[in-house]
């Protein structure tokens, strides 16, 4: 068994800023449907919930190596399942994961006043 | 100099957040090694598309079309917009 980690920290005014000068077409570009709505109902505000979703994106565009690191952000979605948070992965992302014999994905959210970080942790079931 | 370029650099030192002015950075630097992050880019694709009236696909959103001033024009020339 093989294990890849990624991680990211990703700064929350950015996130705000982004939200502010682009709004509705920022939001879209980066997050699913999903993930807007489980953000706009986060009572520790929307912009920090964001930031933790886009670190956790990259976090996993870092273990995945197709070389096309941003392919997509929307093909990897945070959801939270009794208050813990999952990825789950579409398209190319998921294609990807598959080609590298990624079979389980752990994710660990983390926010401070100022930033949001993500760890993810993979764990492949066999060599490619 | 190109017609875009000095659009390019404009938007870059406006929303790609980089330590070092893009105003000086030549057009075969690499911006990801000058700072750009992947969040910086999403806000510098979203000023060159209201700039230059394009919307980059998906088949553009790679880390390679950002990561120079010169990767950035070819990409806009490839949407169409005049050099």
């Amino acid at each position: 068994m093989t294990t890849l980690v990624g991680a990211d920290i990703q700064d929350i005014d950015e996130v705000r800023r982004s939200v502010e000068l682009f709004g509705d077409r920022y939001v879209r570009r980066i997050y699913t449907d999903h993930e807007i709505d489980e953000c706009c109902r986060r009572a520790a505000g929307v912009d920090g919930a964001l930031a933790s979703r886009f670190a956790a994106k990259e976090a996993i565009f870092k273990i995945l190596t197709s070389g096309n690191p941003w392919a997509s952000w929307r093909e990897v979605e945070v959801r939270l399942e009794s208050g813990r948070p999952t990825i789950a992965l579409r398209g190319a992302a998921a294609e990807q994961a598959a080609r590298q014999g990624i079979a389980t994905i752990t994710l660990s959210l983390s926010q401070g006043a100022a930033t949001a970080v993500a760890v993810v942790v993979a764990e492949i079931d066999r060599e490619q | 100099m190109s017609g875009t370029v000095p659009t390019i650099r404009e938007i870059l030192q406006a929303n790609g957040r980089l330590p070092v002015s893009a105003l000086t950075l030549g057009e075969d630097d690499d911006l990801y090694q000058h700072g750009l992050t992947s969040h910086a880019s999403v806000n510098v694709m979203l000023a060159l598309e209201d700039a230059f009236g394009v919307e980059f696909p998906d088949v553009l959103l790679r880390r390679d079309t950002f990561k120079s001033v010169a990767a950035i024009q070819n990409a806009l020339a490839s949407l169409g917009v005049d050099q």
